[in-house]
């Protein structure tokens, strides 16, 4: 870093009072200047009635360069203090800035939420444990309980299922093959499920019977003879149908982690076993899947995650309606439609109460994973 | 099967000729590339019918399936960008795209600058505290972010930050800090001791062996790290519809389609649209830059 304060020719006292006035004055100075200029963009974004994509980038330089200007006014305020404390405070300047961050979105209002799931519907009176009774005794939360249940075995079920299948069959091609049929069914992954919920709604879109069918479903089922469904009316066939697009999603993410454990199978092993006169189902059966159990279980409690929390897809697709709530969105509904705070933190807790297994699980083992990812 | 394969792998092993061999792996391997192809085409084909009903006018989309337009797919006539015009401009999807673009730039650059500093102190500096620090850090990642949504919400409308791009951002570098600190700080804690001592020996500050020694040694990571948190800003509903809500200044391409899809109902040629809008740039993330893509996304499976 380069020194800011003035080093200046005369000697002693004078050059002491001068660099001891220049550091306070550039301590002082630079970063009022900084915070004003700051906050004249934040006000000139907040009213502006520019082109949007000239706000666009004024926003996207103000936002990134601030944190930057801010970072390097406060290394250069530190380097303006005595070795011993500059030492000391060092670390800091590193890790304050995340430490604040996470003590302010994460840390605190987590136990804010537990303080508000003891209140009632506008947080003003204390209730005791009455929306924890409603969280788990309640027509839709029960329905919710169920349906994540469902998601949680179905929807891992299946997408580990045909990742390890696809996997497998995969490891058989030719390499270029192998890469291309991977690289299909890999790309959802980069699709919102919002975007997801669009493709997979005009799947199941329905026209009254006697009319062309334009959703691919009904078009197949009318095609083989059958009467044409709302499908996303039917209880409990639409949740199995949104759990579909969350297989669609995430097989590719199952496929690919367990398609690198195959590989790094040794040859060996896989060899013996052939020598020794097991068949290729033998094999996958004694010798591939207990070799990658292990990163079988990560994948699934990844998903298992996934399932927990799920929320965009329902939220989209049937808006938690016919039968369809989850846990997430009938906190959302609690929070933002019902405004009662107290539920909404209630149900906030059960979710997180469920997912600190899996997720201190998955984390240990993700430990050992982070070494494959280098 | 099993014979088949054995005699592929062990090679120049008696009885059959080369020519034998061959068309009995190949024979063993029709059936094998038969249920691949099929499950390929299964997995695309939701995909395929979204893009094609998106350059269909609108009376088709209505009254026929996308797949008619197989029957001869080179009459060129078939085919409109009418519905791209329309939820680019009427529909706001362009202005959404850029939302998108001023929340998600930001809101994947100032969580990674803030972790990779974090991560580094954690990983190279001495001073009291670290390991417990670092031990809640990791601890933070099994808050799931519904947790936080009511005290946050509830702040932002006291401080005035709700609907505001700033209030989003440093929304999403809370959500996203704990995984990309445990990340790098693991990165960077592998790299060899000896490079930073003799970086220190030379006279380096703290600040510079972390922006000469540690940053340009974690180039893949933070590229990896940096396309996960985009696509997971980018594809993320949730977080947008409670900070931001649904005013079109400032809805994001997830918010917008969302809300298409409830008041357009039946219009799909304008919501397949729209919702290819949306994917484009994530998509042209996965083709170009596919190396780092999934390895960020396999890297950022745990993040809560």
């Amino acid at each position: 870093m380069q020194r800011v304060g003035t080093p200046g020719e005369p000697a002693g006292a004078f050059r002491w009072l001068t660099t001891a006035v220049g550091r306070l004055l550039v301590s002082l100075f630079v970063p009022t200047i900084t915070f004003v200029v700051l906050w004249r963009v934040f006000i000139f974004l907040r009213d502006t009635r520019a082109p949007h994509w000239i706000t666009a980038g004024v926003a996207i330089v103000w936002g990134v360069g601030g944190v930057m200007a801010l970072f390097f006014l406060a290394n250069m305020v530190i380097e303006q203090l005595p070795v011993r404390w500059r030492t000391r405070l060092t670390p800091f300047l590193f890790v304050g800035p995340a430490l604040v961050i996470l003590a302010w979105y994460l840390a605190l209002p987590t136990v804010r939420t537990f303080y508000a799931s003891l209140l009632d519907a506008r947080g003003e009176q204390f209730v005791g444990l009455e929306n924890y009774v409603y969280a788990f005794t309640s027509d839709a939360m029960l329905e919710s309980f169920r349906n994540n249940l469902l998601w949680l075995v179905i929807g891992t079920g299946f997408s580990v299922g045909f990742g390890l299948l696809i996997a497998v069959l995969a490891d058989r091609t030719h390499p270029l093959f192998e890469t291309f049929i991977k690289a299909l069914i890999f790309m959802p992954m980069a699709i919102s499920m919002v975007g997801a919920s669009v493709i997979w709604k005009f799947v199941y879109e329905f026209r009254p019977p006697g009319a062309e069918q334009i959703g691919l479903l009904n078009a197949v089922v009318t095609a083989l003879g059958g009467q044409p469904r709302a499908w996303l009316l039917m209880q409990p066939w639409n949740t199995l149908l949104l759990i579909v697009i969350l297989i669609w999603l995430q097989t590719g993410y199952a496929m690919v982690i367990i398609s690198a454990a195959i590989k790094a199978i040794p040859r060996e092993l896989l060899e013996a076993g052939r020598i020794d006169g097991a068949d290729e189902v033998q094999i996958f059966f004694r010798i591939i899947l207990p070799t990658i159990r292990g990163t079988i279980l990560t994948v699934a409690t990844t998903i298992v995650l996934f399932t927990l929390k799920i929320f965009d897809i329902v939220q989209t697709v049937t808006g938690g309606n016919f039968g369809t709530q989850v846990i997430a969105n009938e906190q959302y509904n609690q929070m933002f439609r019902a405004f009662h705070y107290g539920r909404g933190a209630a149900i906030a807790i059960v979710l997180l109460v469920a997912v600190i297994p899996v997720m201190w699980y998955n984390l240990r083992q993700f430990a050992q994973r982070t070494e494959a990812f280098r | 099967m099993s014979n088949v394969v054995r005699a592929v792998r062990t090679s120049g092993t008696g009885g059959m000729s080369t020519w034998a061999r061959a068309a009995r792996r190949r024979a063993g391997q029709l059936p094998l590339h038969a249920v691949i192809i099929t499950i390929s085409l299964l997995w695309m084909t939701p995909t395929v019918g979204l893009l094609v009903s998106s350059f269909r006018p609108r009376d088709a989309v209505r009254s026929t399936g996308w797949w008619t337009v197989f029957v001869n797919p080179f009459d060129f006539t078939q085919y409109t960008l009418e519905n791209y015009a329309a939820v680019l401009t009427a529909q706001g999807m362009g202005r959404a795209f850029l939302n998108s673009l001023i929340i998600a730039v930001p809101s994947t650059l100032i969580p990674i600058a803030l972790a990779a500093l974090a991560a580094y102190a954690f990983a190279w500096m001495e001073f009291p505290g670290r390991q417990t620090l670092f031990a809640i850090v990791v601890g933070l990642l099994v808050v799931p972010l519904q947790m936080t949504l009511i005290p946050i919400l509830r702040l932002y409308n006291q401080l005035g930050l709700s609907g505001t791009f700033l209030g989003i951002w440093l929304a999403h570098t809370g959500y996203g800090l704990p995984f990309a600190v445990y990340l790098l700080r693991n990165f960077f804690g592998a790299l060899p001791r000896e490079l930073f001592e003799s970086a220190f020996l030379d006279g380096a500050s703290w600040f510079t062996a972390f922006t000469r020694l540690a940053l340009p040694l974690s180039v893949p990571a933070l590229a990896s790290l940096a396309i996960f948190q985009f696509l997971w800003v980018w594809n993320d509903l949730l977080v947008a519809l409670i900070y931001l809500g649904g005013t079109e200044q400032v809805a994001p391409l997830t918010v917008r389609l969302s809300t298409l899809v409830n008041s357009l109902g039946q219009n799909w040629e304008l919501l397949t649209a729209a919702a290819f809008v949306s994917m484009a740039l994530p998509l042209a993330l996965f083709f170009s830059l596919q190396r780092y893509f999934v390895r960020g996304i396999l890297a950022g499976s745990v993040k809560g």
